[in-house]
């Protein structure tokens, strides 16, 4: 059973620090007094809250709920009480808050009542549905929700089926760690993503520097009863790369622009799988996570960590050091830098990255880029990186999205090689978050003219009804009274004169509706009562006397 | 004599017939120039150009009855592309027409709000739902910021809120780079 495999373009090989923490036992963290659960820990819509402050809630409980097709529900890693539904600080490279719901826990832990699935029975879009509300998004990183990924839809079919293992980046183990142990979950997931899929071959990509993982998955594999084909992959960042793994398995290169169910393969992580069998075998929806503690603590090991749990409390279980000069969720090449340790770990949390002067001393001051195109050479996704940084730098978006910014996956690589030390990722991220932002802004503005047009059009459109019903009852009107004096043996009024009757009727109107509203509650009244309503309407008629009087004005004087 | 006559004017009545077909065939809609400069333009239909919305200074502009430098939303970003797209020379915004100022949505007051309608009357892109008597709220997503709520507010509840940074609107900076001293 080997497959031939084939090489993508570039990559490099940085220390890969792995044995510091695969190698300890993985304990369950600490259940924190506090959790701090985002509503936005997926790609997509936020979730939208259920439950107010106050209410107790149960450990897997809904707590928010999937708003839209493209979007995950968020649920209460344990039991206890919602005190604030608001913003707090979240694992975001901005330092911003977002919206989040906070949970102080009862100590008790206490689940909902957990109802298997059973996922053959269900219609597959009412099985996506029910992932989607259990949670489940992609746990490599990207956290794009499950549930439509497992959509092949109408036009596409999905032949073969990928799970990546690669687990390329440097420091994490979480992925490794979960196939040393949860093997058999691992592929009751992938039967899952078979079945709402429709593939037909299932292949693992593991890196082969992690033998003890391939050992396990390869042995689980021989039970299924569907073949299953576990594989090595040579090591080198980034081959965990979702295209760069789909390449290396298969040999086929996904499109710029697309994705790789256009070329009728998925991908997933491992730990997804895994996330997706205990939904579906236990009705547990996804509250927790196999997450890295590594870098310049004690201890370096895996902890299986509640979502919503501090990540400082993750860095005491592994043992806080001093000289820590930062803190990265996720890998040294990709990981988003965390200026506060008190944010919760979240569905994309893999690996709490803290980091020492030793470990990761500051780069030397950048120089200018010599176009020595080293970058170009470690590019995995086949891109001109010193290209795109001048275009970025000079703020000419449109030259850059031609040379293809959007193919760039920020794996690092080229910053990594940079003799010259620009931390050439940072470039790209700006200049992409640009072109969104004035993508943003150019719908904005096409909705506005759109709708001031549209308004125009209405204003006009009124215009000319209100003149049309006028004129009609106008001209009934005129036949009405035009027929009246003519019956009477009177000569046809003139048109003045008819606007002139037609006020008249209009004022007589008008004063016979006067004369019907009576003043009410006026029966029976107290004599003094009925002084002061006297005195007042003396009061309304002198004013009203007064008020009919010609203005003296001054030069009357 | 008579057949060189013949076939030029056979030639003239089908190259005539050809053209004629062309004109119909690919006629343009409206004034390309204007659709360019009008997509150039920001739409917050505010008028402090002196036209009344984007589309009219559009229209002035590609007559060359308007400068190019009278928006104040568009701001010198608006006022380069514009120069770019006209092969005009780039101009300062002018001072009498306003000064840029950071995006902005109305905000109303609802304690205040008496139900008017004046404001919902003034806004150029229905965006400020209520009735009379009824309270009124701006629908902050398709609010332009154009201001022209504000002056009719016989109460004053109407205020102008700068768009903050959130999450989903927030934005990788420029690096800045140290850039090592080359003796």
């Amino acid at each position: 059973m080997s497959r031939t495999l084939h090489t993508f373009k570039g990559g490099v090989h940085p220390p890969e620090h792995k044995a510091e923490s695969n190698a300890r036992p993985v304990h369950a963290a600490p259940l924190p007094r506090k959790l701090v659960i985002p509503l936005r820990q997926h790609i997509g819509n936020p979730a939208k809250p259920v439950v107010s402050v106050g209410e107790r809630v149960l450990k897997g409980q809904l707590i928010g709920a999937a708003d839209g097709y493209i979007s995950a529900a968020v649920h209460a890693s344990s039991s206890g009480t919602i005190t604030a539904i608001g913003p707090a600080l979240v694992p975001h490279a901005s330092g911003l808050p977002d919206d989040c719901i906070t949970i102080e826990t009862d100590g008790l832990d206490e689940w909902i009542t957990r109802t298997p699935l059973d996922y053959r029975a269900l219609d597959p879009s009412e099985l996506r549905m029910r992932l989607r509300d259990l949670g489940l998004a992609g746990l490599g990183g990207a956290a794009f929700p499950s549930a439509v990924k497992l959509d092949p839809g109408a036009r596409h079919d999905c032949p073969t089926l990928i799970l990546n293992g690669g687990e390329c980046e440097p420091w994490i183990t979480c992925d490794d760690v979960l196939m040393r142990q949860h093997a058999d979950d691992i592929l009751q997931g992938v039967a899952v993503m078979r079945h709402l899929l429709g593939s037909t071959e299932v292949i693992v990509g593991i890196e082969d520097n992690k033998p003890e993982a391939i050992a396990a998955m390869q042995a689980a594999a021989a039970k299924m009863d569907f073949a299953t084909e576990v594989v090595a992959v040579p090591t080198i960042y980034p081959a965990g790369g979702a295209k760069q793994m789909v390449q290396t398995l298969t040999g086929k290169e996904v499109p710029s622009g697309k994705l790789s169910t256009d070329i009728g393969i998925q991908v997933f992580n491992v730990g997804t799988a895994y996330a997706l069998a205990r939904a579906v075998h236990r009705g547990e929806p996804l509250i927790s996570r196999l997450v890295t503690v590594t870098g310049h603590v004690l201890r370096p090991q895996n902890v299986e960590a509640l979502i919503g749990t501090p990540m400082q409390a993750l860095i005491d279980v592994a043992g806080d050091r001093d000289g820590t000069t930062g803190v990265l969720m996720g890998g040294p090449m990709m990981g988003v830098p965390i200026t506060n340790t008190g944010v919760p770990v979240i569905k994309a949390t893999n690996c709490v990255l803290v980091k020492s002067r030793e470990l990761f001393p500051p780069l030397p001051r950048a120089l200018p880029c010599i176009r020595c195109t080293r970058c170009a050479d470690a590019c995995p996704a086949e891109l001109q990186p010193q290209e795109l940084f001048r275009f970025a730098k000079a703020g000419d978006f449109g030259r850059a999205q031609e040379y293809h910014l959007f193919d760039c996956i920020e794996c690092g690589c080229c910053s990594y090689v940079c003799p010259s030390h620009i931390p050439l990722v940072d470039f790209y991220r700006y200049a992409k978050s640009e072109i969104w932002a004035r993508e943003k802004e150019k719908r904005a503005s096409d909705l506005a003219r759109e709708r001031h047009d549209f308004r125009q059009f209405r204003l006009e459109r009124e215009k000319k009804e209100k003149a049309e019903k006028l004129a009609a009852k106008a001209k009934v009107k005129r036949a009405e009274l035009a027929a009246a004096p003519a019956a009477e043996g009177a000569a046809a009024p003139s048109d003045a004169d008819a606007k002139k009757a037609l006020i008249a009727a209009a004022l007589a109107r008008a004063q016979a509706k006067k004369a019907e509203v009576a003043p009410k509650n006026v029966d029976h009244l107290p004599p003094e009562a009925q002084r002061e309503i006297e005195e007042i309407e003396a009061r309304r008629a002198k004013i009203r006397e007064i008020a009919h009087q010609p203005l003296e004005t001054d030069d009357k004087k | 004599m008579l057949e060189a006559i013949l076939v030029m004017a056979f030639g003239a009545v089908v190259l005539g017939a050809a053209l004629g077909y062309a004109a119909v065939r690919f006629r343009v809609e409206g004034d390309p120039l204007v659709e360019k400069i009008d997509a150039i333009l920001p739409q917050t239909q505010c008028g402090q150009c002196g036209f009344p919305g984007c589309k009219p200074y559009a229209q002035a502009i590609a007559k060359g009855e308007a400068e190019i430098n009278q928006c104040p939303p568009g701001g010198e970003e608006g006022i380069h592309k514009l120069a770019d797209l006209l092969g005009r020379e780039f101009k300062p915004l002018s001072a009498e027409h306003g000064i840029e100022k950071p995006k902005s949505v109305a905000f109303i007051d609802e304690q205040t709000c008496i139900g008017c309608t004046l404001c919902i009357q003034a806004c150029p892109v229905d965006a400020i739902s209520g009735a009379a008597k009824q309270m009124h709220t701006i629908i902050a997503d398709e609010c332009t910021g154009c201001e022209l709520c504000l002056p009719p507010c016989p109460v004053d509840c109407i205020s102008m809120v700068p768009i903050a940074e959130d999450l989903p609107h927030w934005k990788w900076k420029h690096p800045v780079i140290m850039l090592k001293e080359v003796p």
